[in-house]
């Protein structure tokens, strides 16, 4: 089923994707910022989650500002062992997110961990697992984050 | 019972979300055993550290009909990486965009950028503008389309014993 978006719904996933205030009532001051009710605003995102359009409404963390790291990882799999690698690799809670892509370098995934040993050690045990080597492609320079997309 | 609430503490009340209710830093507040006053103060502190880097919602970039996804990856002088990467991250439809190590034989590349767009020939357009702006500085490049999201969870603490 798609569903449609309006023009409000629109605007209003453009402002939620930067940040909420910290204040007693965020989604009050939200709505006061693009002329919507509260009560508009609050059935207007729990629509936008049910449908699928936000995937999680909440704080970004950032591992690496609590002592922990992230790292970019890629393995070439060969495809008659894709799924069984997939589930071995997925199965590794610091697997935060993880992406099929067209290259021979075909499984890219994201390593967060608590504390920067903890990449070498998963990844590491990823290889272990799998006999496959993990390519480790940590950030050296961050040039900007711009996260948003207009909806 | 009383027990000192720390900071994981926090993260893990919020991980999975905030409430979309009126109030939502009080319910969390209750969850933890904390006034709204106190969540909030610590909260402030988790962003000024940048622990926490903004409250807000994930798009799902499928839904919006931004289908195709494509991780440009180039090739650039190791002292030019710095000057190039500032613009290239600067162009509006990069969302991401770093300076990371080579994989030598295999990968030549330092420069990724992601490039995000509503169809394949839409992102290979964008991915030509980034062409164009590194000139001949750029020695390769490459565009890594993903064609399958095989997990998507976010960061998840462990459980402490």
């Amino acid at each position: 089923m798609t569903h449609i978006l309006d023009q409000t719904d629109r605007d209003l996933l453009n402002r939620l994707q930067d940040d909420l205030p910290l204040s007693h009532r965020p989604f009050a001051d939200l709505a006061l910022e693009i002329g919507l009710t509260e009560n508009d605003v609050l059935s207007r995102i729990e629509r936008l989650k049910s449908q699928g359009f936000i995937t999680r409404f909440g704080p970004f963390f950032d591992a690496a500002a609590m002592g922990g790291a992230f790292c970019l990882c890629a393995m070439a799999v060969p495809s008659a062992e894709f799924e069984t690698v997939l589930t071995k690799v997925n199965a590794h809670d610091e697997v935060a997110h993880n992406y099929e892509r067209t290259h021979q370098l075909n499984m890219w995934f994201v390593l967060a961990t608590e504390t920067p040993e903890g990449i070498t050690a998963t990844a590491d045990t990823i290889e272990q697992e799998t006999g496959l080597i993990v390519h480790r492609f940590p950030k050296l320079q961050e040039f900007f984050i711009g996260f948003r997309v207009t909806a | 019972m009383t027990q000192t609430i720390d900071d994981r503490d926090i993260i893990k009340a919020l991980q999975g979300g905030l409430p979309i209710t009126k109030t939502p830093y009080v319910e969390i507040a209750d969850a933890l055993g904390l006034s709204e006053t106190d969540l909030v103060s610590r909260l402030e502190v988790l962003k000024s550290t940048g622990v926490i880097r903004r409250i807000a919602a994930a798009p799902n970039h499928y839904k919006l009909g931004m289908n195709a996804n494509g991780m440009t990856v180039w090739d650039v002088q190791d002292d030019l990486v710095a000057a190039l990467g500032a613009k290239v991250g600067a162009l509006s439809f990069v969302t991401h965009c770093y300076e990371r190590p080579r994989a030598l034989p295999d990968w030549p590349y330092n420069l990724f950028a992601m490039v995000h767009g509503t169809s394949r020939e839409e992102v290979e357009e964008k991915r030509l503008e980034i062409k164009t702006l590194l000139g001949s500085v750029c020695r390769a490049s490459d565009t890594l389309y993903s064609t399958r999201i095989l997990k998507k969870t976010g960061l998840r603490l462990r459980s402490r014993e």
